[in-house]
């Protein structure tokens, strides 16, 4: 049985349609990631979750149960938002109750689940204190543990940690997974950030526009996109685009010939026409990674940026600006000429009509 | 060696400083000084002239002595304690209705809120009529047929500081109501998010989240109600003159009937003071409780 | 976009948006309540319009309530032209014209004045002026009773005391407070690189002000305008105090029409007369709407 099923979902504002025909699977301890630009619709599907948004057309079930007009609280779910929302007039300890208590719940029985998710998320010595006197990761934590002390097999999670610094982020991400690791409930994470979305995600659900343009794991994801929004969207610095025309197995952009024999096509796509080539910047070998990449050019530095770990050349093949990811420890300057190889397993082919991978 | 020392303090900034001097008068003048030469003058025996013949606390026992005094400040304390009250509970309900995601909520708004754009004159002029005995309210529901009703608070000394209590709120509710508002719509959203998902009704989120949220707004609210309370006159001279007799007196009048009608100026400097000495008293805690706020958070 | 689209079999039970009934017994308390409250609200304009629209007899006889059977404007023409104070009986133009003649120059000489001190409070710092600020602000408090008779005095001693434009300097001077925190607070919001780089070019202190904060503010001017028209169209205490009978300005002389003992009551006229004094303030309040919600919030809060 799966935890959360989403069928065939419409919600509207008025004439604008935020959410169309959306349908979403979700297994039993699942950690999906619904990932996008702000506006594409993510955490108004969120709210339709939750409850706290009236869907205009579909249902959603939650443990088999149809949810579609119940209350937020009747659906046995819990959920941390971005600015927290903690109550901010009760001590820690009263916040993770509030909900427990108002349903009537056993004094022993809230004192136990009050303790146990103090003990998880470590915040026992946190209990009297009131949210003003808590950092901003200490109250992230508290609003996790108040979605868990609900005991509820769902969380929701909406950019739980857009409002913290980098550093504090990246300690929290893990924390999450980790959470997860232990919990096993399902967990549903809505972010603009992709590295959050990579490494917390067991699938992935690109969206846009109130659509899902592609749902699947953050392998899938990155290697195989299954357009070119999302091709876009998922990699810093993005993937290279390259318009030509595909005819006889080979890929030809002005003066650029490559053979595409390697590649993986899509069943039942054409194998001749305009195409567009896509490769991520990483993927475009130079130096020791030369040898196991079949097609090799050479290309003129445009201008360096050094990274770090690893040093970002633009340059541009057949009249296209690209990227290339290079070592960090290369010694390039602008106006030298370097030698770049590409593999054609590692990239993607679109059709730039329907813009989906060929 | 001239043209690198500093240049004179007092002509930094100069056209600045010439600016500020009709700011400086006022503050320093009219505000500091005007009320100082009140204070001192309420020691005087001044009468129709202030003169600075020192008699002490004289004037202060005269006015404690007053009866008109006595039930001037009996009415500010009736009025002041049920404006407060039931400003707060008004402005706070309707806020509360209004920011159920209604519908006509702009007009309800106008609704509301338009009785504080008249005066108090015009506000004292008009519930004077309503509550006419004769044809207001009390003689219409006698035509219907109740021969007995009585609701004649502008005729009755005993209730006539209600009669005036119902034209304050009508004038100054919507206000308060507008404070609420704002304070409401500046609660994060997700907090109301947060209570529904935990399945806690709403009547219950206002008394146990949002009221203690809004302790500042209703701080300010209080405040702002308390420095209209003491300034109570015109709808006063407007809707009753003070009477029946003397039974709608309050310290406002009292001070100006004694400065320029019954020329006993340091009797109206006493009276005057002792408003400020109220003011002070409220304030003060107020202003205390700010500045607290301030340094914790 | 793949597999996602394939429409999934819709399940039996609940789909769609939620039921929800027009007359919830929660929506016939949230609008019952609201409307009932309206008509208390609403209820001493209506009393205002129809008394002044009927003639004495039917006020006599019928309630205040029912509208008018047979409407006449006669009110309307003697209150403006022909009601009585007790001194004079040329009706409330008189007040009209004196309250206009205290309104212009008190709200530009207020505002300008204001804005001014405003524009050096917030950029222009110098040693004590915050001191003078919150010794102004303070002032906000203090019951105007204390300050009544050293007015009175100051006024004598520059020979303006009972003419309009004593009347305007107490408005200049107690409409002070509010506005400058108003100005101080909006000119603050105004991003300071814009301040750094006039002076860079060159501005001075009124360069500054008049070509760059100005054309900038202009919301907030007229925000202070609302706030001043109405404040000062509805003052009454000043104008008792400070005016004498040929300058009253409307209010004052409203009150006396209304209230003087002399001659039978009218109170169609009355009604007539107390509308026309709020009327003023009611325009501005119905056009500005917004706005004049903006300026009590921005009186309001403080700091």
């Amino acid at each position: 049985m799966n935890s959360v099923e989403i069928k065939n979902l419409d919600l509207s504002f008025g004439s604008v349609k935020v959410l169309q025909n959306l349908n979403l699977d979700i297994g039993q301890g699942e950690f999906i990631v619904l990932l996008g630009s702000s506006g594409c619709g993510k955490s108004t599907l969120l709210n339709c979750i939750a409850g706290l948004l009236d869907v205009t057309g579909g249902q959603i079930h939650i443990n088999g149960k149809n949810v579609t007009w119940a209350e937020p609280s009747e659906r046995g779910i819990g959920m941390v938002f971005q600015s927290y929302a903690l109550y901010p007039q009760m001590t820690v300890e009263k916040n993770l109750s509030f909900g427990l208590r108002n349903a009537k719940m056993p004094k022993d029985e809230i004192d136990a689940r009050v303790a146990r998710a103090a003990e998880i998320l470590q915040i026992q010595p946190l209990l009297n204190r009131k949210p003003g006197a808590l950092s901003g990761g200490q109250r992230q934590r508290v609003a996790i543990g108040r979605a868990l002390v609900r005991d509820v097999d769902v969380f929701l999670f909406d950019e739980p940690l857009s409002n913290l610094d980098a550093k504090l982020r990246a300690d929290l991400r893990v924390e999450i997974k980790r959470l997860h690791g232990q919990l096993q409930n399902t967990m549903i994470y809505v972010t603009h950030d992709q590295i959050e979305a990579m490494t917390l995600a067991d699938r992935i659900a690109i969206m846009k526009g109130g659509k899902i343009m592609q749902l699947g794991s953050p392998h899938e994801i990155y290697n195989r996109p299954q357009n070119l929004y999302v091709a876009d969207f998922i990699g810093s610095p993005s993937m290279n685009f390259i318009k030509g025309d595909l005819s006889g197995g080979t890929f030809r952009a002005g003066d650029m010939v490559i053979p595409v024999d390697g590649y993986d096509f899509a069943e039942g796509t054409k194998r001749e026409g305009a195409a567009i080539f896509g490769v991520r910047p990483e993927h475009i070998a130079t130096g020791d990674a030369l040898a196991s990449a079949p097609i090799r050019t050479q290309v003129t530095v445009d201008l360096v940026e050094p990274m770090g770990a690893d040093t970002l050349i633009y340059s541009s093949i057949a009249g296209t600006p690209v990227h290339i990811r290079m070592d960090g420890q290369a010694v390039v300057r602008k106006g030298d000429t370097v030698e770049i190889g590409i593999n054609p397993k590692d990239a993607s082919l679109f059709d730039p009509d329907s813009e989906l991978r060929l | 060696m001239d043209a690198s020392r500093r240049p004179n303090q007092l002509f930094r900034n100069l056209n600045a400083k010439l600016a500020s001097i009709p700011m400086i008068v006022t503050a320093l003048v009219v505000f500091v000084g005007g009320t100082t030469w009140t204070v001192v003058h309420s020691f005087t025996n001044s009468r129709l002239l202030p003169k600075l013949n020192f008699v002490g606390l004289d004037q202060y026992e005269r006015l404690w002595s007053s009866s008109r005094w006595m039930i001037s400040i009996e009415n500010l304390a009736i009025y002041g304690a049920c404006s407060m009250i039931l400003s707060l509970l008004i402005g706070f309900t309707l806020a509360a209705l209004l920011d159920r995601k209604i519908r006509f909520e702009g007009a309800f708004r106008t609704i509301f809120l338009y009785p504080f754009a008249l005066s108090f004159v015009v506000t004292g002029l008009a519930w004077q009529w309503i509550l006419n005995p004769d044809f207001g309210i009390q003689g219409v529901v006698r035509d219907w047929g109740w021969e007995g009703f009585v609701f004649d608070p502008l005729n009755n000394p005993d209730i006539v500081i209600f009669g005036i209590l119902i034209a304050g709120i009508w004038q100054g509710s919507g206000f308060i109501m507008v404070i609420m508002l704002a304070g409401l719509r500046g609660i994060d959203e997700d907090i109301w998010k947060a209570t529904r998902v935990e399945g806690i009704p709403a009547w219950k989120t206002y008394i146990q989240v949002i009221i203690p949220m809004m302790r500042p707004v209703f701080v300010t609210a209080l405040v702002l109600i308390a420095s209209g309370i003491i300034k109570l006159y015109d709808l006063v001279v407007a809707q009753t003159n003070g009477g029946p007799g003397l039974s709608s007196e309050v310290p406002a009048k009292y001070v100006i009937e004694y400065m320029f009608r019954a020329q006993n100026l340091a009797q109206g400097f006493a009276a005057s003071t002792m408003m400020l000495v109220s003011v002070i008293i409220i304030l003060v805690p107020w202003a205390y409780l700010e500045f607290g706020g301030k340094k914790r958070g | 976009m793949a597999d996602m689209t394939a429409n999934a079999p819709v399940l039996e039970g609940p789909s769609g948006p939620k039921p929800r009934r027009r007359f919830s017994r929660r929506n016939i308390f949230l609008y019952g309540t609201l409307i009932v409250v309206s008509m208390y609200y609403l209820l001493p304009l209506y009393v205002m319009v129809v008394t002044s629209l009927k003639g004495m007899p039917e006020i006599r006889l019928g309630n205040i309530f029912s509208p008018p059977m047979e409407i006449t404007y006669e009110p309307w023409v003697k209150a403006w032209a022909e009601a009585c104070t007790g001194i004079n009986c040329d009706g409330l133009s008189r007040g009209f014209m004196n309250s206009v003649q205290i309104l212009v120059p008190s709200v530009v000489l207020s505002i300008a004045i204001a804005s001014v001190n405003g524009y050096a409070l917030a950029n222009w710092r110098f040693k004590g002026s915050e001191v003078f600020f919150t010794i102004l602000i303070i002032g906000a408090f203090i019951p105007y009773q204390t300050m009544l008779y050293p007015i009175v005095i100051m006024l004598r001693e520059i020979g303006l005391m009972g003419s309009i434009w004593g009347l305007v300097l107490v408005h200049t001077v107690f409409g002070m407070p509010i506005l400058t925190l108003l100005f101080r607070n909006y000119f603050t919001s105004i991003p300071e690189e814009l301040f750094k780089a006039a002076r860079v070019d060159g501005a001075g202190f009124w360069g500054i002000y008049l070509r760059i904060m100005v054309p900038m503010s202009l919301p907030i001017f007229v925000v202070a305008m609302i706030l001043q028209v109405t404040g000062i169209w509805n003052d009454f205490l000043f104008g008792v105090i400070y005016t004498k009978p040929e300058t009253y300005p409307m209010t004052v002389q409203l009150n006396n029409i209304v209230n003087s003992v002399q001659g039978i009551k009218e109170y169609n006229v009355n009604m007539a007369a107390t509308l026309l004094t709020g009327l003023v303030p009611l325009i501005i309040y119905f056009v500005s709407g917004k706005l004049f919600v903006r300026g009590i919030a921005a009186g309001a809060v403080k700091g």
